[in-house]
């Protein structure tokens, strides 16, 4: 079995794993499934076990969304995940900027963060300008917008606003725009293999939120941060990072690296994604909203796209840079 | 190109529908909105069902929305809107476009304000609605509040912003048997401001 996928080439080694993701998905909707038609009493275990059901339906939702947008992205090839991974870009900005206040002064320089920035962020990662792509945002933007903010000649609460601009900018345009550039990313004996490198990032890095999640209902510590998030623990961050970092370990084979370079890999990225979870949290709780998405509830009552991908944004450009310092690419 | 209007405004807004009190249905109606921005005419059309958009003519102004042969066009070849003038001139009803639209079955969008208004809150409503509900008591009231819009394309700009957007329909007012005038305005704004906080 594994000689027989080892003598595939890339595109259909690729296929196979989807075709593995897919089919995982579909077991756990399955069983989902099932469990949802099971009669549940109706006490407080019921109540209890039906919540859990309609968290693990959410969570298996959002799964499905991801594993499909990479699947696109895969099939369309580079030109179309840098495109499909743009437009990911854009909608989680407009959720961003949604609930982040602006004034009228603020106008040009969202039309420049929209219509300029993102799309050169995304044509250098698509012309593979690692060089420039990598400090485009944080030198030469960072000191534009303040410029363009400027010019619109409205003091009140500046500093206030040109941060969450460039927070905005920083996380949805820059931290986004490495998935891509990790698909792209030239390892020696490696090509067009990247998308199991993409595959890697995300599978550790849910997995880390997933098990961190359960670890913290299960042993119910004191929360570390409560007024911020009244699940975060170091304990379970703990114990979702080492797992996490262990199953990095062990899916090594599909990565350019050796088992141990893979854990500390998945280490980083994990470390980075789930803190930057908690920050996208403090923002929130900020902006005094429990979900990104259009106000309140949103008619599906699901959260936004920017809940599913924040963690993705945090890890991928460490990720990115730490593979790229360390093989020297 | 209705169609393209379409996926550009909701590439740009969302253009969500939220509706609270009541269901998007084809019965005849007047959809009254605050108004703060040209583009809450775009929207409130954007975020109607494809089946009410038909049926469904939004109010525009007739010297800004006929100012240029593309604004002239848009209005009335996609929107099929009604325009008023808001000048008043002392010979002609400002309604009474607005009066054939309703005889011949059509649900309108109104914005009782009659200008747009630039601060937190929606101005004093005019006297407008008061008397298209009388004069059509058979047609449905539906409040809609507006969010957001003028954040899209603030006055004097050309380039529009992506900020998501929403507009939610409350419940139905109706006019009260010998209602005051004012008394029935005053409880319309109210039922609009409230959806604010919906």
């Amino acid at each position: 079995m594994n000689q027989y996928l080892r003598n595939l080439n890339a595109s259909d080694q690729v296929g196979a794993m989807f075709l593995f993701v897919f089919g995982c998905l579909f077991v756990a909707s399955v069983v989902l499934l099932m469990l949802s038609l099971r009669e549940q009493a109706e006490d407080a275990t019921g109540e209890m076990r039906r919540q859990t059901l309609v968290h693990a339906n959410t969570l298996l939702r959002s799964s499905w969304f991801m594993v499909i947008v990479f699947w696109i992205g895969w099939l369309s090839g580079d030109l179309g995940a840098t495109i499909l991974f743009a437009l990911v870009s854009f909608f989680a900005l407009r959720e961003f900027m949604t609930l982040s206040p602006t004034r009228r002064g603020d106008h040009r320089s969202l039309v420049l963060a929209f219509f300029v920035i993102l799309p050169l962020q995304y044509t250098l990662v698509g012309t593979r300008h690692f060089d420039l792509f990598t400090v485009f945002i944080p030198v030469y933007v960072f000191l534009a917008i303040p410029v363009v903010s400027a010019l619109a000649n409205d003091p009140q609460r500046f500093l206030e606003r040109n941060a969450k601009l460039q927070w905005g900018i920083m996380v949805c345009i820059y931290g986004m725009s490495h998935v891509p550039a990790l698909l792209l990313l030239d390892f020696p004996n490696y090509r067009d293999r990247g998308a199991f490198l993409v595959f890697f990032l995300v599978i550790v890095v849910q997995t880390c939120m997933l098990v961190q999640h359960m670890a913290a209902r299960r042993l119910r510590r004191a929360p570390t941060a409560p007024a911020i998030s009244s699940s975060f623990n170091w304990l379970s961050w703990c114990i979702g990072v080492g797992v996490a970092a262990l199953l990095g370990g062990l899916l090594a084979g599909i990565t350019p690296f050796k088992p141990g370079q893979a854990l500390a890999m998945a280490l980083v990225a994990c470390a980075a994604g789930s803190l930057g979870h908690l920050v996208m949290k403090a923002i929130k709780r900020d902006r005094g909203i429990p979900n990104w998405g259009s106000q309140g509830e949103g008619v599906t009552g699901a959260g936004g796209l920017l809940d599913r991908v924040d963690a993705l944004c945090f890890a991928a450009p460490v990720f990115f840079h730490s593979v790229r310092w360390y093989f020297d690419l | 190109m209705g169609f393209f209007l379409l996926g550009l405004i909701r590439l740009l807004t969302g253009a969500q529908a939220r509706w609270y009190g009541c269901p998007p249905k084809a019965e005849q109606r007047i959809y009254f909105a605050n108004h703060q921005s040209h583009a809450d005419l775009l929207l409130i059309w954007a975020a109607l069902p494809q089946v009410l958009r038909t049926l469904t003519r939004p109010i525009a102004a007739r010297d800004y929305w006929t100012r240029t042969p593309f604004r002239s066009w848009i209005t009335s070849a996609v929107f099929n809107a009604i325009y008023v003038s808001r000048e008043r001139t002392a010979d002609q009803d400002p309604l009474e476009p607005l009066v054939d639209a309703l005889e011949r079955g059509d649900s309108i969008i109104l914005f009782p304000e009659g200008t747009r208004g630039h601060a937190e809150e929606p101005q004093e409503f005019k006297a407008g609605l008061y008397n298209l509900a009388q004069k059509f008591p058979h047609v449905v009231l539906v409040p809609a509040w507006i969010n957001n819009v003028q954040r899209v394309m603030p006055k004097g700009e050309v380039v529009p912003v992506p900020v998501l957007c929403s507009v939610t329909f409350g419940a139905p007012v109706a006019l009260g048997d010998g209602e005051p005038r004012k008394d029935f305005l005053v409880r319309a704004r109210q039922a609009v401001v409230a959806l604010r906080e919906v």
